[in-house]
């Protein structure tokens, strides 16, 4: 395809491609998967080829589109099929053995197996088929607006012409050539967009600082680096969406004037860098990259960078000495980046959700976009649900929902209708909420207020069998770990820190030691030098605030309620609600357990190794998790 | 005393353009000569006009980077948080250094096994999980664990 010299032409190409699209989807058997890495891991390709296969065998004409994540990862593998004319019917949990019959009875008989469907996306002009709930009906879908996500698991992220028939590029359009770059600017301030990173800066203001800057030439970052355990939001957008992000900086780069940007992307992330490659050159080839973009005058180049397994290196600081060829390590600010930043020139750096959001309040307006959400922190927040929640996924909420509604309303609840005991949002470097706290309006704000933080989306739900001095050092050895060990406080402190809950863990630890945590935190969000270090102490001091109790029963009664700390609980059964099943005396793989048919079962306290087996198998809750000193000690003592 | 950092940084000395391929040039040397050799190391601060301290100094900052020889099996352990969820790796990695003998980062003497502790490996829904080269292993157990590592010590499975 040619570049495009000018706005007509690209006018012109939009409409071609959405002749295209309204041309498939009235004419043509459109048969679409979900190709994230989430649908890949669960077996999307095999399904293709089975796809391929079944059609071939019956002579059915269809075109395949690949499309990424959806959001629903719990129901990977996903096939849709599109009539022509119709809407798209979503099958979901799909194995290749499924595909002859899902294609016999959509295609062939005609019938639709309301097993197997899990809903319709309407079509273009909202077409639908009667008996089957659309998206919006659904409780997964009903509560969401997706904005970053818009095009996620919708369009093939690697066609250009796609994006474009969907409205791609318009933000650019816009800008380009009714916009002066401060008046691009003024409406991303008046939008009151927040970073979508973590810090929650105002977008609008950030890029004023760099533009506002000096010196030249200027740089456009975008932060790809994700590197929180159970966070996948951006990695979504780069494979569902790449496009959305390009456009975003692109208009970023002309509202602050900078000639060039980068994409620091994490290399764990390889179908996020295919694709993203792909979309470079794709607009490189259009004219939407490189000299002169569409005739405007303003010229702009995109080049990836890939990391090298470091988690430091996603604060802007490390990235941008990264991007050097340095390595990784922070350094103070200010300057700000917007100051001082790549080669010590202006330099922006915003996280992938906030340039493809960007991107569309050019489109749709600050206006629009400010009545989404909440006052203070307009428009909708990206979480990746994960963890003891029935529905985990991505999801995309109005800012301002309550932690219950996305847990409970979107999330399903939790897995084997046990009990929620925390959620942890802002990753290793965010905090806990107990259950009630679950009212808590989510934004950036309240999130803080309430002891946890917003970060950048990461939400993992834990259940009454996790121990939350366990979970928090996990956090800790996470973050510990990723110190660059440049500053004391941080380097030290972090393994001070894990060498506390260690041996809290372990049944050592002491009353003193929970004022330890406290000085070391403190310590540590003083005198760090950058917010990983600042912020390490945070899971454990929510934890400690939230489940003090659970603290001090380990360090006084050296007993874990989770049932989690090796050593620190025993299994005892509970005749009342023991129905005699024997499920557990079958799962115990040492026989501790023993009791007649039909009657309350016993274990034997010298057998029992605490794998939990027992407690998992059990259905009526009869085993229980007891502190070791409250059973005979005779059957204790090993 | 002087700046070191303004030094470096002065665009008088520092070749910037040329140092911002270190990473991928790094990526690229490891997979030619399998880990980042001293040979390797030369070779690639020569191509960038860098020193071969300038080169390692970066390259050791990075966990993807090998500055050890790695062995025949490199077996990584995902310590993600569903494989932590799922009871796994703290355990999973004691057991196995316990059956070979040797730390997480660290190689077996006879140039077998190097064991690594690494994050999410796309296995979540059938955690705990753990690559050996570019093998998967899903829902592992400590006995399933044993006879990989038997199986792969070239003894009978
Ligand atoms: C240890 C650490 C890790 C971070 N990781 C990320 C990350 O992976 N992605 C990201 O966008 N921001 C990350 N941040 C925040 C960035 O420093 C920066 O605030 C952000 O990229 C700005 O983008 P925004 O204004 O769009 O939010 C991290 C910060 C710290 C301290
Ligand atoms: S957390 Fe281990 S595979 Fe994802």
């Amino acid at each position: 395809m040619p570049v495009l010299k000018n706005l007509t032409e690209l006018k012109e190409l939009r409409e071609k491609a959405r002749a295209q699209k309204a041309d498939r989807e009235n004419n043509k058997l459109t048969i679409i998967l979900g190709m994230g890495t989430c649908g890949i891991a669960a077996g999307a390709n095999e399904v293709a080829a089975a796809v391929r296969e079944e059609l071939d065998k019956r002579n059915i004409e269809a075109e395949i589109v690949n499309v990424g994540c959806i959001g629903m990862c719990h129901n990977e593998p996903l096939l849709d099929i599109q009539e022509p004319g119709g809407p798209r019917v979503t099958y979901t949990k799909v194995k290749p053995a499924m595909v002859g019959k899902i294609i016999e009875k959509h295609l062939v008989k005609g019938e639709l197996s309301k097993r197997w469907i899990f809903g319709q996306l309407p079509g273009e002009n909202g077409q639908t088929i009667e008996g089957l709930k659309t998206y919006d009906e659904l409780p997964f879908y009903s509560k969401q607006i997706r904005i970053a996500l818009r095009n996620c698991g919708i369009i093939d992220p690697e066609s250009i012409e796609e994006y474009l028939a969907s409205g791609g590029y318009g933000g650019l359009e816009k800008a380009l050539f009714q916009m002066s770059p401060d008046e691009v600017i003024e409406e991303i301030k008046d939008s009151g967009l927040r970073g979508r990173g973590g810090a929650g800066f105002l977008t609008g203001l950030k890029w004023e600082f760099c533009r506002k800057a000096k010196d030249y030439p200027k740089y456009v970052i975008c932060n790809a680096d994700e590197g929180d355990p159970g966070a996948f939001m951006d990695r979504s957008v780069l494979e569902g969406d790449p496009h959305a992000l390009l456009e975003g900086m692109i208009i970023a780069g002309y509202a602050i004037g900078a000639p060039e940007g980068y994409i620091y992307c994490r290399a764990e992330y390889p179908l996020a860098i295919v694709r993203l490659k792909k979309a470079i050159q794709q607009a490189y080839d259009l004219g939407f990259l490189g000299e002169n973009i569409l005739g405007s005058g303003y010229s702009f180049d995109l080049k990836i960078k890939e990391g090298a397994g470091a988690f430091v290196c996603g604060e802007e600081t490390a990235l941008i000495a990264s991007i050097e060829g340095k390595r990784g390590e922070p350094r103070p600010r200010p300057p700000y980046p917007a100051a001082s930043g790549l080669w010590g020139k202006p330099t922006n750096v915003n996280n992938v959700k906030s340039y493809a959001i960007a991107s569309q309040i050019m489109v749709r307006g600050a206006d629009w976009f400010s009545k989404i959400g909440t006052k203070k922190s307009p428009g909708t927040a990206v979480f990746a649900l994960t963890g003891k929640i029935k529905n985990t996924g991505l999801v995309e909420v109005p800012m301002g929902i309550s932690l219950r509604e996305i847990i409970y309303d979107l999330g399903g609840g939790i897995i084997n209708n046990k009990r929620f005991k925390a959620v942890q949002t802002g990753g290793p470097l965010g905090g806990c909420l107990p259950e009630d706290a679950l009212d808590t309006a989510v934004d950036f704000d309240s999130l803080t207020a309430a002891g946890a933080t917003m970060g950048s989306g990461g939400m993992i739900v834990v259940d009454q069998d996790t121990c939350m001095v366990e979970f928090a050092r996990y956090f800790l050895t996470f973050a510990s770990a990723e110190s660059c060990g440049k500053c004391v406080p941080c380097r030290i402190g972090g393994q001070r820190l894990l060498e506390v809950l260690t041996r809290i863990t372990r049944g050592e630890g002491s009353l003193e030691d929970l004022d330890e945590i406290e000085r070391i935190s403190k310590y540590m969000r003083e005198g760090s030098l950058c917010a990983l270090g600042q912020l390490t102490p945070g899971p454990v001091m929510a934890s400690l605030r939230f489940f003090r109790e659970e603290y001090e029963a380990h360090v006084t009664e050296k007993f874990c309620p989770a049932g989690v700390c090796a050593g620190m609980y025993a299994y005892e059964i509970d005749a009342d609600p023991c129905t005699g099943c024997g499920l557990c005396a079958k799962a115990c793989p040492t026989n501790a357990i023993t009791g007649e048919k039909k009657e309350p079962h016993a274990i034997d306290q010298l057998q029992c190794i605490q794998c939990g087996a027992c407690y998992e198998v059990c259905n009526f809750g009869a085993v229980l998790v007891k502190r070791k000193h409250e059973l005979p000690v005779a059957e204790v003592n090993k | 005393m002087a700046d070191s950092d303004r030094l470096e940084n002065s665009p008088i000395i520092a070749n910037p353009q040329k140092q911002t391929k270190l990473l991928a040039a790094l990526y690229l040397a490891q997979e030619e000569y399998g880990w980042l050799n001293p040979e390797a190391i030369e070779h690639v601060a020569d191509r960038l006009g860098l020193s071969p301290g300038q080169v390692r100094s970066t390259a050791s900052f990075y966990s993807m980077f090998n500055l050890e020889p790695q062995g025949e099996y490199r077996i990584q352990v995902c310590e993600g948080l569903s494989c932590y969820l799922a009871g796994g790796a703290e355990t999973i990695i004691d057991y196995l250094a316990h059956l070979l003998n040797i730390q997480p980062g660290e190689t077996t003497a006879d140039g077998k096994f190097s064991l690594e502790v690494v994050q999410c490996i796309a296995a979540c829904g059938s955690a705990p999980a753990m690559r050996v080269n570019d093998e998967l292993y899903e829902n592992l157990t400590l006995e399933r664990i044993a006879l990989i590592i038997r199986e792969l010590e070239g003894g009978s499975p």
